[in-house]
């Protein structure tokens, strides 16, 4: 039989991570992309390559694909416009400090030495152009940034090259198992099927999972971006703050990037976003604090892209603890893009073997409440089931 | 929040029509223009103008008389509220709260109907060296004309074809530029199949307009180059001559012209539903033949909903407005129709004439899809020709998959020079209809402000 073995629903990263990895393990793969290719978080996403201010859970990860972005080009083809710029996070008061040095003393302790503080005159070394309040800060010296929709693309051109088949505008609109294969359909009427199921829907990946039986407690938001005309170079790490959300860089371009988790409005069933403009003002206003020589500089697109979240801002990582066969890896809550090529790498092992070396039991697909269970839901921005 | 039966954006021939029809209904209405005066581009600085010789003709008579109207409606307590250098950077469609730009400081507005009056555009003309300094848009050329009596000195050439490279080409003169030469783009042929398409008759008035503009043109001493291909713009650090298959000719300046094309880009921001015109080779918003769109708060009135010159755009501008009011509960149907009935009349024959101008000026192939690689496409980001269709060939399906890739449609014009070409050469690439690539989706705000403007934005629910 010459059909699938493996279906990945979602063409974004993590599905054609995932699609890439199961290639060069020699499996037949189909991947269903709803839409085109990369097109809601991983073409949105302001492509921070961090492991800098990780959940714990998370480290032992972000660390791994580090390694992977620092040779992506030997893994898929291009450079993905990978710079390892490093990341920074600015303390704003001695508060601030404390927290950072509190975080690297406990990363210590774990083996970790990543993440390093900074004093004031060592940041303003990092970042001459921050603002005079700023008193120190942390800073992780390999992480640094990529272009999200290069880096989908790439993946899913490396899977192709290896015989990984790819199809887009294909909505599935039901799923089930019979005869021992996951049947899917899709909205143009095509079935598909194969024997193992991986969930790489992003936002909508607890929809999948509710087509399968599967409650799996999951939001969304619709993080907003904004991006200036260019301007002389002033800052090269990627920058966020320790007690408010921004997330700050500076293309080769010269143009400025400013994200960082204020949330603008969505729609699943649609996929359309819209601007929160106060909370857009509230985001400019950060920047502007951290770095006043944004002032003139002029705005010229701003957007949101839908985000899959859950209720304790960990990704669903995982094989289903209900069915056989089902592999869920979506809900990366706004920090997914850094771990990219190493998840697709989790995915295919569980796919192909069962079982995974790294830790990902804090990710588990039943950690809400049990396989079936309905889940607390609590602090859903949006629900996305 | 101050709150507004309709806002127009553009005080224009169609935003004035429309603002003072639906101040004449009882509406309440706000009319923001990013322009220091009323005029639109067509009749830009029409008010300062005074009786400039070089911009004798329609342009003093009738745009005078619509600015004159415009500011007679907007009498002191009146219905009309006139806000001049104002930017529109964003529209919440879901709740009809607007975001306004004035003097530096952001504001929000609440609006029962948004009409988008935002004109035309002219077509980019990417050809090999467009980018050189002395190369300009011939419509760039007659705003330096009109509001700074800018007249360019040394050789120049006008290249391309279309009504306002006559129009322009007498402005010029009579203005003392010289010598000036137009190298007509046309098709052989372009004249008999444009025949074909009528409406000559019912357009008399504005053939026989343009026919005297030729007249002129000649008298006063133009050259004329026709059957123009493959043309090039050369120099070193600015244009010093252009070439074209079988001539070349020295020049200092060189102005560019195929047309104007809907100012879409706030249309398109919106998600409005919009089509490919293949006949007018652009895209344009869906529109019911009250001017509404695919939305219920939006609708659209004059070229940027489709290229019909100043008078065709006074018409839909009143018949939006009409709509605006029948919607808002202001007028009953039966005399909505009865009040629209004398514009529609207008409309048609206002549009007569264009099936035949839309043919005989219809722009070759190579301005939609330029052959050189080596020629920049998105000026901003300075992505050429054959980047895009490298970033087609690697998966980019349309404009904004090659936005995200090439960053193209990413700087400071935000698309608007580069969306149609990205979408051609991404079809033309992938063997599709450029309007299967799609319309490049711009992004708010639809004009830059400063992080600093929107940092001022006064915040009333964000902690």
């Amino acid at each position: 039989m010459s059909g699938p073995e493996v279906l990945v629903v979602g063409g974004g990263l993590h599905g054609l991570s995932a699609a890439f990895h199961l290639a060069r393990r020699g499996r037949r793969v189909r991947v269903l992309e709803a839409g085109h290719l990369a097109r809601h978080a991983s073409g949105f996403s302001a492509g921070g390559v961090r492991t800098l201010g990780r959940h714990p859970a998370e480290i032992p990860l972000a660390l791994e694909a580090l390694d992977l972005w620092h040779r992506i080009g030997e893994l898929v083809g291009e450079d993905c416009g990978f710079r390892a710029s490093g990341q920074v996070k600015v303390a704003e008061s001695a508060a601030d400090l404390t927290v950072l040095e509190e975080r690297a003393a406990a990363l210590r302790a774990g083996g970790y030495t990543h993440e390093e503080v900074v004093d004031a005159a060592g940041l303003r070394r990092l970042l001459p152009a921050v603002a005079p309040h700023v008193v120190g800060g942390m800073v992780a010296r390999r992480d640094g940034f990529a272009s999200p929709y290069r880096t989908s693309l790439a993946f899913g051109r490396a899977a192709r090259a290896l015989g990984a088949e790819i199809v887009e505008g294909a909505r599935v609109i039901a799923a089930g198992r019979r005869g021992g294969l996951w049947h899917l359909r899709t909205a143009d009427g095509a079935e598909h099927a194969a024997p193992v199921l991986v969930n790489a829907a992003g936002a909508w990946g607890a929809r999948l999972a509710r087509h399968i039986g599967e409650t799996i407690p999951l939001g969304f938001n619709a993080f907003m971006m904004m991006l200036t005309a260019r301007m002389p170079a002033f800052v090269t790490p990627v920058v966020g703050a320790t007690s408010r959300p921004i997330s700050f860089k500076q293309a080769e371009t010269g143009q400025v990037m400013i994200g960082g988790g204020h949330k603008g409005v969505g729609s699943l069933d649609t996929g359309a976003t819209a601007l929160d403009v106060e909370r857009l003002a509230y985001s400019a206003r950060t920047a502007l604090e951290l770095f006043p020589v944004l002032a003139e500089t002029r705005i010229v697109h701003a957007w949101a892209g839908i985000e899959g979240v859950t209720p304790d801002d960990l990704p669903v990582i995982g094989a289903s603890g209900l069915h056989d066969g089902v592999i869920h890896a979506f809900g990366f809550c706004g920090h997914g893009f850094e771990l990219g090529p190493v998840v697709g790498d989790i995915v295919a092992q569980l796919a192909t073997q069962g079982f995974t070396n790294r830790p990902i039991a804090a990710f588990a697909p039943g950690r809400f409440g049990g396989p079936a269970g309905a889940g607390t839901g609590a602090a859903l921005p949006q629900p996305a089931g | 929040m101050r709150d507004y039966d309709l806002a127009v954006t553009g005080a224009g021939p169609a935003g004035m029509a429309a603002a003072m029809e639906a101040a004449s209904l009882g509406l309440s209405v706000l009319v923001l223009d990013e322009q220091p005066a009323p005029g639109g581009q067509v009749f830009r600085a029409v008010e300062a103008a005074g009786c400039d010789p070089a911009l004798a003709g329609e342009f003093l008579d009738a745009g005078a008389a619509l600015a004159r109207d415009f500011r007679a409606a907007l009498h002191p307590g009146g219905e009309v509220e006139y806000s001049p250098r104002s930017t529109l950077w964003h529209v919440d469609i879901a709740t009809g709260v607007i975001s306004v730009l004035r003097e530096g400081a952001s504001e929000e507005i609440r609006v029962s109907r948004l009409l988008l009056a935002t004109g035309a555009q002219e077509r980019p003309v990417p050809i090999p060296g467009w980018t050189l300094p002395g190369a300009m848009g011939a419509g760039a050329a007659q705003i330096l004309l009109k509001t700074a009596g800018a007249v360019p000195q040394g050789p120049l050439v006008i290249a391309g074809q279309g009504p306002l490279t006559w129009l322009l080409a007498v402005q010029l003169l009579r203005a003392g530029a010289g010598p000036v030469t137009l190298l007509e783009t046309g098709g052989k042929g372009a004249l008999w199949d444009a025949f074909r398409a009528g409406g000559l008759w019912t357009g008399r008035r504005l053939l026989t307009k343009g026919l005297a503009l030729v007249r002129e043109a000649k008298r006063r001493g133009l050259k004329v180059v026709r059957g123009v291909r493959e043309l090039r713009a050369e120099g070193e650090g600015r244009v010093q001559r252009v070439r074209w298959a079988g001539g070349e000719m020295a020049c200092d300046t060189l102005l560019l012209h195929e047309g104007v094309i809907p100012s879409t880009h706030v249309s398109r921001a919106l998600g409005l539903e919009h089509r490919w015109d293949e006949a007018q080779r652009c895209w344009r918003p869906v529109l019911d033949e009250w001017g509404a769109t695919s939305h219920g708060l939006v609708a659209v009135a004059g070229d940027g909903g489709g290229i019909g010159g100043w008078e065709a755009a006074t018409a839909t501008g009143r018949i939006a407005a009409i709509d605006a009011a029948r919607r808002l509960g202001r007028l009953p149907e039966a005399e909505a129709e009865r009040r629209a009935a004398p514009h529609r009349a207008r409309l048609a024959a206002a549009l007569a004439l264009r099936p035949f101008l839309d043919r005989l000026y219809a722009p070759a192939p190579e301005v939609l899809v330029p052959r050189d690689d080596a020629t920049i496409v998105c000026r901003c980001e300075e992505i050429t020709a054959g980047q895009v269709r490298e970033a087609a060939r690697l998966g980019a399906t349309g404009p904004n998959q090659a936005k995200a890739y090439l960053r193209a449609g990413m700087g400071p014009c935000q698309g608007r020079m580069c969306g149609t070409t990205v979408a051609a050469l991404i079809a033309a690439e992938r063997g599709i209809p450029i309007g299967e690539a799609g319309a490049l989706r711009p992004r708010a705000p639809f004009k830059p402000l400063t992080v600093g403007e929107l940092a001022a934005l006064p915040l009333e629910t964000v902690a």
